[in-house]
């Protein structure tokens, strides 16, 4: 890395890459070490994962530890709410902010603006504001403790429309004026020649949506307090203040309640960080 | 050459509404489709409307009321607001939100530094450092939370396991109410490391080549040229990452919830504004009062945005 071959760069690029690699590996031992410290308890007994000092690895893997999350949450409903919220807001978001994207980049109507104000100031207030007379909502149609509670708000997104009519809008023009020559409708463009185009903006936000679903914590936490009816957030959050200490069963709960959205991100990676940095980058 | 330093989501953002071609069939084709248009926007309309602005309407009601105890609600004017300015546990979860919000911003330089690194010309194995980065971000925070307890533990805990080593004798981190925020600030800065780092790493990638071999060429190193064009260039992505780093620090609940909890000592130390907002209106039924603290966090996140709007022309560089 010196001054003197100005060609450097160009040239010699493998050279001292070491040391950025050596700081490169120590910051991601320290990203993986509590997902490995996560894993190594959940496999071992109560009293090897309060030993002091404590041992790296489990002296021998307790796999009973993942059926006691069984018995200790109603771990299976959970998973099942947690997976129909998920699902639910995820093709429902995708699929009306594709709809409400699409008119706000391609159509002409009155009040244009106007909407597209109010919903982007719903971007910017804090989600905080709705939380309350949304719960009263709920409660006024009798919908505490449903998996309808959970899913029903988070279908609809000021975000999404916002990103997808990012897409729409970098798709060329001329494509819908050749369906709209050919005789289609408005909808019809949508359906048959944009969306297919905007797949990738679509599968961007799909897998936002579903992480940030399947993650959520505050709304599931108010809606719904009947540990059958929980999702897995707010059911490892209640359960550690019962079983406050037993971390391997604990332990075995977080991972198994974080894999899906892991091997998620791992299958969409480019797809989720590419919708990143475009819903990112917008200044 | 500059004009590729606006991202395209902006070049997109400008482009006029392209017409229906063809001046004499303009009129019908545009006429008919408003209808389209508004059927197309109606579910999103409707929902937004239902659960967002009507309920932000009705809470900026309740905040001028009093709820009692079995249900109903009287108007009370501006007492919950006279109220906010006196309660010194709301001003010290303003006092704890300013902290968390500072510590999260600490992990802006770092992120920097690490996409900085990643944006190595040749750089082997950089989807795997970036997957390994991310991981947090897509990972449940009730199970980041859980991890993190047992890592703090006060007594059994690897963190202080490992300080003892050094003969340093740790506190129990989260129910000491000198440290709790701190350690949660810590996860925090952990946990979204990887976003910003993304973020950062899309804008870097941006910047011309050009501008960096011509600076070779005057013979300007590694570091003069991280100052000099790397920076600088950067600057509209650090600004938009401030602005939703200050933004989310704002609205800290998830982490401070799981990590200290209703039942620690140290929970008035450490709760933030949504904390004590939702320990209010959803655990002691006070919705008021609530109502009133909700609209005093968004008049705090609209202030400071703005103030930092008013900034970034001092420091912020758009070609």
């Amino acid at each position: 890395m010196s001054d003197r071959v100005p060609a450097t760069s160009a040239v010699g690029p493998k050279r001292s890459h070491t040391a950025i690699h050596v700081v490169l590996i120590v910051g991601s031992v320290l990203m993986v070490l509590p997902f490995f410290w996560e894993v190594s308890t959940s496999l071992k007994t109560y009293a090897e994962s309060i030993s002091v000092p404590p041992t790296i690895f489990p002296s021998s893997p307790v796999w009973k530890n993942y059926t006691d999350v069984f018995a200790t949450l109603p771990f299976g409903a959970q998973f099942l709410n947690t997976v129909i919220m998920t699902v639910a807001r995820t093709v429902g978001q995708v699929f009306f902010c594709a709809a409400a994207g699409y008119a706000f980049a391609r159509l002409e109507f009155p009040g244009r603006n106007a909407i597209f104000i109010a919903f982007l100031s719903v971007l910017m207030v804090p989600s905080q504001l709705f939380l309350l007379s949304q719960f009263q909502l709920m409660q006024r149609f009798g919908l505490l403790n449903t998996v309808t509670a959970l899913a029903l708000p988070g279908i609809f997104s000021a975000f999404g429309t916002f990103l997808l009519r990012q897409f729409f809008l970098q798709l060329p023009a001329e494509l819908d004026a050749a369906a709209r020559l050919d005789g289609c409708n408005p909808f019809q463009v949508w359906w048959k020649v944009m969306l297919p185009l905007a797949k990738n903006g679509m599968l961007a936000l799909g897998i936002l949506t579903a992480i940030w679903s399947w993650n959520d914590l505050l709304w599931p936490l108010v809606v719904n307090n009947d540990p059958e009816k929980m999702t897995l957030s707010a059911g490892l959050s209640t359960l550690q203040g019962q079983f406050l200490t037993n971390y391997p069963v604990l332990m075995a709960g977080s991972f198994l309640a974080s894999i899906p959205m892991i091997v998620l991100f791992v299958m969409f990676q480019k797809n989720m960080l590419e919708g990143i940095a475009s819903s990112g980058i917008k200044g | 050459m500059t004009s590729q330093l606006v991202p395209p989501v902006e070049q997109g953002q400008r482009r006029p509404t392209p017409l229906p071609p063809r001046g004499t069939k303009r009129r019908s084709l545009r006429h008919g489709d408003r209808y389209w248009a508004y059927l197309l926007i109606l579910p999103t309309a409707v929902g937004l409307t239902v659960f967002s602005i009507w309920p932000a309407i009705q809470t900026f009601y309740f905040s001028f009321t009093k709820w009692g105890t079995f249900g109903g609600h009287e108007w009370t004017g501006l007492d919950n607001y006279a109220q906010v300015f006196h309660d010194p546990e709301l001003l010290r979860s303003l006092w704890n939100t300013v902290i968390f919000s500072v510590m999260t911003l600490l992990g802006i330089p770092l992120s920097i530094g690490l996409a900085a690194l990643l944006n190595t010309k040749g750089l082997r194995g950089v989807g795997v450092y970036r997957a390994l980065y991310f991981l947090p971000v897509v990972t449940m925070p009730a199970a980041i939370a859980l991890v993190w307890k047992l890592i703090y533990n006060g007594d059994t805990g690897i963190l202080n396991q490992f300080l003892a080593v050094f003969g340093v004798d740790g506190p129990h981190w989260l129910s000491d109410p000198a440290t709790a925020i701190y350690a949660v600030g810590v996860v925090s800065i952990w946990s979204s490391l990887g976003y910003n780092m993304v973020l950062f790493l899309a804008g870097m990638q941006s910047i011309p080549g050009e501008f960096y071999e011509a600076a070779s060429i005057d013979g300007a190193g590694p570091w003069r040229q991280f100052f000099r064009i790397t920076m600088p260039l950067l600057t509209p992505t650090t600004f938009f990452v401030t602005v939703i780093t200050v933004i989310n620090a704002l609205q800290a609940f998830d982490l401070v919830y799981l990590m200290v909890g209703k039942a620690s000592p140290a929970i008035e130390e450490s709760q933030t504004v949504v904390y004590l907002f939702y320990a209010k209106g959803i655990l002691q039924g006070d919705g008021g009062y609530a109502a009133a603290i909700a609209f005093v966090l968004l008049a705090l996140i609209l202030l400071i945005t703005a103030f930092q709007f008013r900034v970034q022309k001092r420091w912020v560089h758009y070609e």
